[in-house]
């Protein structure tokens, strides 16, 4: 096991160099800088600006120096917990992010649980009464929840929040409660909260994973072994849970991998029309104004959050299922 | 088989029939069975994905819509761009065929129009004594089909003086339900580039992936590892905003199709790889490469055809995720701008609560979006099963 999870982060960090070199490129891609977008918007407005300020700025900021070296800049400032500096915000992306990216994490976190919670029963109810009408019925809204644009359920919910509890629209807790010190009845209302964009950025991902643990499980209950169990008079729920749903766990906890991205970026948006003090809104107006620096942290950190959930997936299945640390660094 | 008489002893006689024998004529197939067993791969697949009624259902239906998406102008009741600025927020008109209780045909009310000075809120109401008759294959709304010819021939429109707004009207008085068929033209294509381009790198590195092995495949291999480990949404957020602003939205139109295919190829390149490690150790290849065919034509004429129809079903399962994400860039307002039309845009306009609390006709365009994408599942589903007809189920 030891030597499965030495070899698995030997795997991650190449990964996250050629991530952070993709995401540097990406925030390197529009034409010109923070600064010319800047200028253009002063002299926009009227507002002259003098060749020798720019210039300045642009010593100051490392914009003049080659791109290969503000990207080490870049990476080796990230290795000291330094992300930059935020142009537009006129402070240190560490500042102005600040719980923002944690509470971008305990929104993915609840809405994996939320998933889980939700597609496992479903999925063995499916499976075990397979064709049945719950079956068709879980199956359709399943299949609406994958189809629905998560942004604009996301608005319905709000508004039937609103209408029904009386829950303030849009953020992650009451107005009275920002820069507040944490307190239960803070957390109380960010849980209040944080209901409505777990369960919208959940529903897309609950169908594939209810399919799939239905697919799984009927496989499994097809097999003799079922059969001799259920001969020799062992009861049915006990039966179902001591072997075929053991066996038909294993793709799902590896799903895992797959389904995080996917919450990820359904977080992103989600948290733009709710206006979540989460990464997703300041990131796509960092995007919008080429604030380089702060963008390319958001994505950084994005990108490491699934990469981590992805190796901790891999090593909770290597943990149930000893025959994958056997059988190579490869999954799949 | 005695014989009939004679004593014991005498030679039997021995019948020979005098016809002609046909040898094939035991085992001779009724025409059904012979259409059965000699059916052409295709036809077996037609057969297959014939029983899956929802995939069928869900063809014929995207069908429609993109046949719909060729006469988009003459289907919509009004132009793309028609304002109609006395009926801005208009809620959505029934069509009614009972005038007092007598068959009236297919008409509408007119709409009553009045300002609620105390809360500034456009209030509009049935005015019973108004009635438009709805007539079909008419002319209305003038439009340049297709951006060219001028015509002004419409499916359905309105007796002149009323107004058909079967679905409601924008913030600008635009007919919703117009904008909705026009917005189609450019919603189901985008998939259907988007998944050309995802094909086309695909088919590239996977078959290399596949075909050489060793450390291509090992590179290729870790790329479709990074970029799956990378949430799509923000990716396809930060590429598309770095597409120049001063682009023409139909360059902007063309940039994000190639931006959502450029990152939805990996799924692709993963199955065309597998199959080709386990397909170029099979002799015909050994074969093919013997009688001094390339590479290239060995990937494409002896190897691709194998899966082909897995491929063609996999990315009918792929085309969803690109419209929904093409909808959610517009939404954020990185995607397509106006004038281009697409459902994603039009949603824009349903962006608040305030939207979703007053104008709820204006969240219409999620229809569409909704019934594309369960379709395009439906029929990949069916076109899944279908695939591989040889398989018992």
């Amino acid at each position: 096991m030891l030597q499965y999870t030495v070899r698995r982060i030997f795997v991650m960090i190449p990964t996250l160099v050629v991530i952070s070199a993709l995401v540097f490129t990406i925030i390197q891609l529009p034409e010109g800088d923070y600064l010319t977008s800047y200028i253009a918007e002063l002299e926009a407005t009227g507002e002259k600006v003098s060749q020798e300020k720019v210039e300045f700025l642009r010593r100051q900021y490392g914009l003049d120096r080659p791109v290969v070296e503000q990207y080490a800049t870049w990476v080796l400032g990230m290795l000291q917990g330094d992300f930059g500096y935020s142009f537009e915000h006129d402070l240190p992306v560490n500042e102005v992010v600040g719980d923002r990216l944690f509470l971008t994490f305990l929104l993915s976190f609840s809405t994996i649980v939320f998933t889980w919670a939700v597609s496992f029963p479903i999925g063995v109810y499916s499976a075990t009464h397979q064709y049945s009408w719950g079956d068709h019925g879980l199956t359709l809204i399943g299949f609406l929840g994958l189809a629905t644009p998560n942004f604009l359920l996301a608005l319905v919910l709000l508004y039937f929040a609103n209408v029904v509890f009386g829950t303030s629209i849009g953020g992650l807790m009451d107005p009275e409660f920002v820069d507040q010190p944490m307190s239960w009845a803070k957390f109380t209302s960010v849980l209040e909260h944080l209901w409505i964009p777990v369960v919208v950025i959940g529903t897309s991902g609950t169908a594939a994973m209810i399919r799939r643990l239905r697919a799984n499980l009927l496989d499994e209950l097809q097999k003799q072994y079922v059969a001799t169990g259920r001969a020799k008079g062992l009861p049915p729920f006990r039966l179902l849970v001591k072997y075929p749903l053991r066996m038909s766990l294993n793709p799902f906890i590896a799903d895992i991998g797959n389904l995080l991205p996917q919450v990820v970026s359904g977080a992103a948006i989600v948290s733009v029309v709710l206006s979540l003090p989460t990464t997703g809104p300041m990131l796509v107006r960092a995007l919008q104004s080429q604030d380089m620096y702060l963008a390319g942290s958001f994505l950084m950190f994005l990108a490491a959050l699934t990469v981590v959930g992805m190796f901790l997936s891999d090593l909770a299945l290597a943990a149930l299922d000893p025959r994958i640390r056997l059988g190579g660094g490869t999954r799949r | 088989m005695s014989g009939a008489g004679g004593a014991a002893g005498d030679r039997l006689d021995h019948y020979v029939s005098t016809d002609p024998f046909d040898p094939h004529s035991i085992e001779a197939l009724t025409p059904e069975q012979e259409r059965f067993y000699l059916a052409s791969q295709w036809r077996m697949m037609w057969w297959r994905f014939k029983r899956h009624h929802l995939a069928v259902v869900s063809g014929a239906v995207l069908a429609l819509l993109y046949l719909s998406v060729l006469v988009s102008e003459v289907i919509a009741p009004y132009d793309l761009h028609s304002r109609h600025s006395d009926y801005i927020y208009a809620p959505p008109q029934p069509v009614r065929l009972f005038h007092e209780g007598e068959l009236a045909g297919p008409f509408v009310y007119g709409l009553h129009y009045r300002l609620d000075m105390e809360n500034l809120k456009r209030e509009y109401r049935e005015d019973r004594a108004r009635r438009y008759r709805l007539r079909f294959l008419c002319s209305g709304d003038p439009y340049r089909f297709w951006g060219k010819l001028e015509a002004s021939f419409h499916l359905v429109c309105v007796e002149d003086g009323g107004t058909l707004f079967l679905l409601g009207t924008d913030r600008l008085g635009r007919d919703v339900l117009s904008r909705m068929v026009h917005g189609a033209r450019i919603s189901l294509t985008i998939g259907l580039v988007g998944i050309a381009v995802s094909f086309a790198v695909g088919l590239v590195l996977g078959g290399l992936a596949g075909y050489y092995g060793g450390w291509v495949d090992s590179l290729v291999q870790r790329l479709i590892e990074i970029i799956r480990s990378f949430p799509e949404l923000p990716l396809w957020m930060a590429l598309s905003a770095a597409l120049p602003v001063t682009w023409s939205p139909i360059g902007v139109f063309f940039g994000i199709t190639i931006i959502l295919g450029l990152i939805d190829w990996t799924g692709l390149a993963r199955a065309v790889r597998s199959k080709l490690l386990a397909l170029r150790e099979e002799d015909f290849t050994t074969a093919a490469v013997l009688m001094g065919a390339r590479p290239g034509r060995v990937i494409a004429r002896h190897l691709l055809p194998n899966f082909m129809s897995h491929l063609i079903a996999s990315a009918t399962l792929s085309i969803p995720a690109m419209i929904l994400g093409e909808t959610a860039l517009s939404f954020l307002g990185l995607g397509l701008r106006p004038p281009v039309t697409s459902w994603g845009v039009l949603l824009t306009e349903a962006q608040n609560v305030n939207a979703v609390a007053l104008y709820p006709w204006l969240m219409f365009p999620v229809v569409p979006v909704v019934i594309t994408v369960l379709a395009f599942n439906f029929l990949g589903d069916g076109l899944r099963d279908a695939a591989d007809p040889y398989k018992a189920d």
